[in-house]
């Protein structure tokens, strides 16, 4: 006897937490493909700590994405989450998550939080998505008494966001474009060695950014033995230890990067390995990205156009992929 | 008058369960096992001798009655025999499906000495499944006694603890990181071998309880234990948060793509459904040659998982024999009939790359059986110039977990030296208040076991709370929480306390 019965079970309601839904209550576009979400999540606001991040998922069927924390409100109980629309997921969510609409699962903070000692004179990188993820690192290290200088990273003067954020935080700001159109002209790197010459009494470099960024960040100062901390983004499944899709070389040791990091010591940190890993689901994130393009365009035939349609994701550019 | 049952009298056969044929099951995800009919139940029911002092429910982790039940089957009081099932086993659908009945209730049948053991988890299966379909549940009258108990995790062991710490009255919380709960049950255990609405079925029978279940929850990051109990108003907290962290061997290639711990493979398949992407967002990148190492439960599951999503070939390595391997022997057959490849004695000494990050194979060793080591099995020893060449295209390690260091991390629990949650006979951690059980205490282990750990701790707990519980005699025993004294049971009531002047 099979029990055909069984098929007739429903799924268990999903229980919803006193007061909060994981509602979208804001939202800002910086650019055709970065966007902005604040969540409506006053436990998540008030546990969050610099350097941690959350798992999302947008929709039932979605995969659940790691995404770092770009800011958190214990007061007003809202969580800010930077997103770079680079794939179908996040294509999706930019086109989906308007103010008002709710993400089917959002869980954190996860990792341990980002070691904010008692450093005298810090430097924040943020370059592409790693903007955004800094900016609590800058706060808290200003909150500590550190003199902080913010080195951010944009390709052109249209692109960049949140100055005025680092700046009530920052001691010294330093934003540096591909054209020069703001700031100085030139990668992060340069910026930090403009800070770097100016100061040689630097104890830490926090940097957040694609790998591509970090790496270089991390060559830049390791003639000068410069501690500099690293947040790694891996693809992940759950983000608690569970299922090691993760792991990254640091050293010579495999960590987990969501329960031992996502903070590494980046003169350690093998990016070759962590480059690789990245592109483990590249086919994958074609085969989807394209067939979203396809339905957009198929909406776009009877609708008129909409801002989710962009064009094939970039190699190594930012998002922590494929749960 | 009937006559008495003896091993002569009972029907000599074990009724055959039904299963899918293993070429057609190997495409699909349905349930491999059928299950019996009424027919076969009664059928296999007369099979029990009804013995007197009943091994079997010694053998049961949870102690069911056994003979009971079965004694009302036959007596076609299908209802009667849920009740006594449901007394001691709160989730008999699933347990009936996965427990190691062969290591457990029917490796101690007294049939089984002389024929094939009386098919207890099938009959089990039965009960539970009749359940779901008649709604059937043991809900006591509760009285609300207005102690708050939290539950992190809710795999077997939070839901155990949950349900009883429900019955007597408690405001239970279980909190789980996924999007869905279950633990093990849902993202770790495949569909064809625990369809997901026998764990909804106990889900919402939870839920009828009046237990809350709120998902996307870290337990330790979100909130702290200690926060728990000094400020969120629990009274008692069980923490039930599995082993977690999937084991690697420390061997050259490991970070390749294509290697894949089970736990990983098996969470994208049966948790987010990669099996049906691009429908469902999560991929796979599921191999064509797949070797699974190690021959577990996880492993099996793993294997046939691979096979179901189109691998062409699915390789089983393992270092020792099948004798040793620690499947269900159930899940070891079904995987032979479908077509897994064993490759006994053999160990992988490295990963191969393809050039481009990619597994291309490995290079493994043959081994031999040598002299028996500290888990008494005999301790396999690789023999020297075997090496050679295996072709495969995705490597799962299936070769057990290290505790989750997530709880360690966030809270002043003791643990031991391997980051298991220390306890003591009673599942108390070393924080007044907080209990713990399961895979978090004892590493991989069982479903049973760890609602067997689960109901425990629910005892435990209401002795600390001072909740009378049915189920332990009151006596004046100030020592009555420690269980024992001096290795007798204080429930035998065989000894009286005597006080010197």
């Amino acid at each position: 006897m099979s029990h055909d019965f069984l098929h007739e079970v429903a799924e268990p309601a999903r229980q919803v937490r006193e007061g909060s839904r994981f509602e979208v209550v804001g939202r800002e576009d910086f650019s055709e493909s970065t966007f902005l979400l604040r969540i409506h999540y006053p436990l998540l606001a008030k546990a969050a700590k610099p350097g941690q991040f959350v798992i999302v998922m947008s929709q039932e069927h979605g995969e659940r994405i790691p995404l770092t924390i770009a800011d958190f409100d214990p007061d007003s109980g809202i969580v800010t989450l930077v997103i770079q629309a680079v794939g179908k997921t996040t294509m999706e969510m930019q086109q989906n998550c308007q103010v008002g609409a709710e993400l089917f699962s959002l869980v954190g903070p996860m990792g341990v939080p980002s070691h904010i000692g008692d450093a005298a004179k810090v430097i924040c990188v943020g370059g592409g998505l790693g903007v955004a993820p800094v900016f609590p690192h800058a706060r808290a290290f200003k909150q500590n008494g550190a003199y902080v200088i913010g080195v951010v990273g944009f390709r052109t003067r249209q692109l960049v966001f949140w100055e005025d954020k680092f700046r009530n935080y920052c001691d010294e700001f330093i934003i540096c474009t591909d054209d020069g159109s703001a700031g100085i002209k030139g990668l992060v790197t340069d910026g930090i060695k403009v800070a770097m010459d100016k100061h040689p009494d630097i104890d830490e470099v926090i940097a957040i950014g694609p790998p591509v960024m970090m790496r270089a960040c991390a060559e830049t100062t390791r003639p000068h033995k410069l501690k500099t901390t690293v947040s790694l983004n891996p693809v992940m499944v759950d983000g608690t230890g569970m299922c090691g899709g993760c792991r990254v070389k640091v050293g010579e040791k495999m960590m987990f990067a969501c329960v031992d990091g996502p903070d590494f010591d980046g003169h350690q940190v093998d990016f070759d390995d962590l480059a690789n890993r990245l592109r483990r689901f590249s086919e994958e994130e074609k085969i989807a990205a394209e067939r979203w393009s396809k339905s957009c365009r198929a909406v776009k035939a009877t609708h008129g156009p909409h801002p989710g349609e962009t064009g094939p994701r970039p190699q190594g550019e930012g998002e922590p992929t494929a749960g | 008058m009937k006559t008495k049952k003896t091993i002569r009298n009972i029907p000599q056969e074990r009724t055959p369960i039904g299963v899918q044929d293993p070429k057609e099951r190997a495409g699909n995800f349905d349930e491999v096992a059928l299950g019996y009919g009424l027919e076969d139940t009664l059928n296999e029911s007369e099979r029990c001798l009804m013995c007197p002092s009943a091994a079997c429910i010694a053998g049961c982790p949870v102690g069911i009655d056994i003979p009971g039940f079965i004694q009302k089957m036959i007596d076609r009081d299908f209802r009667g025999a849920y009740d006594i099932v449901s007394e001691s086993n709160l989730l008999p659908a699933i347990c009936g499906r996965v427990c190691p009945q062969e290591d457990q209730c029917e490796g101690v049948c007294p049939v089984g000495d002389t024929l094939e053991p009386v098919a207890i988890g099938r009959l089990e299966r039965w009960i539970g499944d009749l359940a779901i379909e008649k709604k059937w549940e043991n809900t006591p009258y509760r009285e609300a006694n207005g102690f708050k108990i939290g539950i992190v995790g809710s795999g077997p062991g939070g839901m155990a603890c949950a349900a009883d710490m429900a019955k007597a009255g408690c405001d239970v919380t279980v909190y789980e990181a996924f999007q869905k709960p279950g633990g093990v049950l849902r993202y770790g255990i495949p569909e064809f071998r625990l369809p997901d609405a026998v764990i909804n079925a106990e889900v919402e029978s939870l839920a009828r309880l009046g237990v809350r279940i709120e998902c996307d929850t870290l337990v330790g990051r979100l909130f702290t234990i200690e926060q728990m109990l000094d400020e969120m108003g629990f009274d008692a907290v069980f923490v039930g948060t599995g082993a977690g962290s999937p084991r690697f061997m420390g061997i050259p290639g490991e970070s390749l793509n294509g290697v894949v711990s089970a736990n990983e493979l098996l969470t994208r398949c049966n948790l987010m459904h990669a099996g049906e992407f691009p429908d469902y967002d999560t991929p796979l990148h599921l191999g064509k040659r797949v070797a699974v190492i190690g021959a577990g439960n996880t492993a099996m599951d793993a294997m046939r998982v691979s096979l179901r999503l189109g691998a062409e070939q699915v390789f089983c390595v393992y270092r020792r024999t099948k004798a040793e391997s620690p499947a269900r022997v159930e899940e070891i057959g079904h995987a032979e009939e479908e077509g897994i490849d064993f490759q006994w004695l053999t160990a992988p000494v490295e990963i191969l790359d393809d050039g481009e990050g990619n597994v291309r194979g490995m290079r493994c060793v043959r081994m031999e059986l040598g002299e028996p080591d500290d888990s008494g099995r005999r301790r396999p020893v690789p023999i020297e110039g075997s090496e050679y060449e295996f072709e495969a295209d995705m490597v799962v390690y299936a070769i057990g977990t290290t505790a989750n260091p997530i709880i360690g991390q966030t809270c002043k629990l003791k643990l031991n030296q391997w980051g298991y949650i220390e306890v003591d006979d009673d599942l108390a951690t070393s924080m007044a208040g907080v209990f713990a059980g399961g895979d978090i205490v004892t590493g991989g282990s069982t479903v049973i076991l760890a609602m067997g750990a689960g109901r425990k701790a629910a005892r435990s707990m209401k002795a600390y709370l001072g909740i009378r519980d049915t189920d332990v005699i009151y006596l004046p025993e100030p020592e009555r929480s420690k269980g024992r004294l001096f290795g007798i049971e204080v429930e035998e009531k065989n000894f009286s306390r005597l006080r010197i002047a």
